[in-house]
């Protein structure tokens, strides 16, 4: 993990907003959620740091060895990236359960499986970028959720491929459900061009909160 | 009554955005920052805050955590817990705990209403 380059491109401040802001989206997601699983879901403090593409698959494949399935969503306005909640595949009917709940049959729980898990990432994925995107006064078009099956490297080659560099600014966040044993995270990647216009939309929104009347 | 405003959040821009609405509401007050659990709780000891605002997702020992240690320090002082995650089991949690609950991002009105309460309380423990 490349801290000192995130010290090179975002000051101290606007690395914190950033952080508080991911904070913000995913807890008001965290609290949707709670909602439709009907129990309490327990979040880490956000990770945001800026690495290679590279450092952010093996981060990915480091937290999490097991197959994965993912909903992913793209988000382009000022800011452009990606945004996918991520959970062991192994998990993912007991999600499905959870939703729907238990009084259906394993065969109409597959049958479901897509369709829940689409939802549910549309759900915390918007909550988490709508967040955001108010709280920087933006905008994003936020894509239709897919949903994918694999590790971290299939998750972060998707197309489109990146505008320039190799760098991306990556979030995480990890989720737990502690009585059903279920768990996963949430990932955003940036691409760097989108790096300057954030910092731009940092600085005024830190310009705002900052301005005592 | 002036009272002295404890602000714990690991966010520097979370903590700007209480001292925004709080020179709103009670720009006379005085404040404390603290950016985590164990520096809050430095800052109980030394400088014996009226009122605290807690954040709940912190490092190492969250908010509610930190409430139960200052209500073992302070059994009177005025709590609230601010959150953008607003699950009813950490609503319930804080209101265990005696303290208040104020949703993030921090509006003015929330925070004037929750200090509004919390002056009272403390008028009243005093006569």
């Amino acid at each position: 993990m490349s801290e000192s380059a995130t010290d090179l491109v975002l000051s101290e401040l606007e690395l914190d907003a950033l952080t508080e802001l991911v904070n913000l989206g995913v807890s008001k997601a965290a609290a949707n959620l709670a909602v439709m699983v009907r129990e309490e879901v327990l979040l880490t403090v956000p990770k945001v740091a800026l690495m290679s593409r590279q450092d952010a698959i093996k981060t990915l494949g480091e937290r999490e060895s097991r197959s994965l399935v993912a909903v992913h969503q793209t988000f382009e306005g000022e800011i452009v990236g990606r945004a996918l909640l991520i959970f062991p595949e192994e998990n993912s009917l007991e999600l499905v359960r959870s939703l729907v709940g238990s009084e259906l049959s394993h065969e109409e729980i597959i049958e479901l499986e897509q369709e829940a898990l689409a939802e549910t990432g549309n759900v915390i994925l918007n909550s988490c970028l709508a967040t955001i995107a108010n709280a920087l006064e933006s905008r994003l078009k936020i894509s239709i959720p897919e949903v994918l099956r694999g590790d971290g490297s299939r998750f972060f080659n998707l197309p489109p491929p990146p505008a320039a560099g190799a760098n991306v600014l990556f979030v995480y966040i990890n989720f737990a459900m502690r009585r059903r044993d279920l768990e996963g995270f949430i990932a955003m990647m940036m691409d760097l061009p989108s790096l300057t216009a954030l910092q731009t939309l940092l600085r005024n929104l830190i310009r705002r909160t900052g301005a005592v009347p | 009554m002036i009272y002295k405003l404890l602000i714990v959040d690991d966010s520097k821009l979370a903590r700007m955005a209480v001292i925004k609405a709080l020179s709103s509401c009670y720009p006379e007050w005085e404040r404390i920052e603290a950016g985590s659990a164990a520096d809050a709780l430095k800052a109980v000891q030394q400088e014996k805050p009226h009122i605290a605002i807690v954040d709940f997702n912190m490092p190492n020992k969250d908010g509610l955590e930190l409430a139960v240690d200052l209500r073992a320090l302070t059994p009177d002082m005025p709590i609230g817990i601010i959150s953008a995650n607003h699950q009813q089991a950490v609503v319930d949690r804080a209101r265990a705990l005696g303290a208040s609950f104020l949703p993030k991002p921090l509006t003015e009105q929330s925070l004037r209403e929750f200090l509004a309460g919390a002056s009272r309380l403390l008028q009243e423990s005093r006569s």
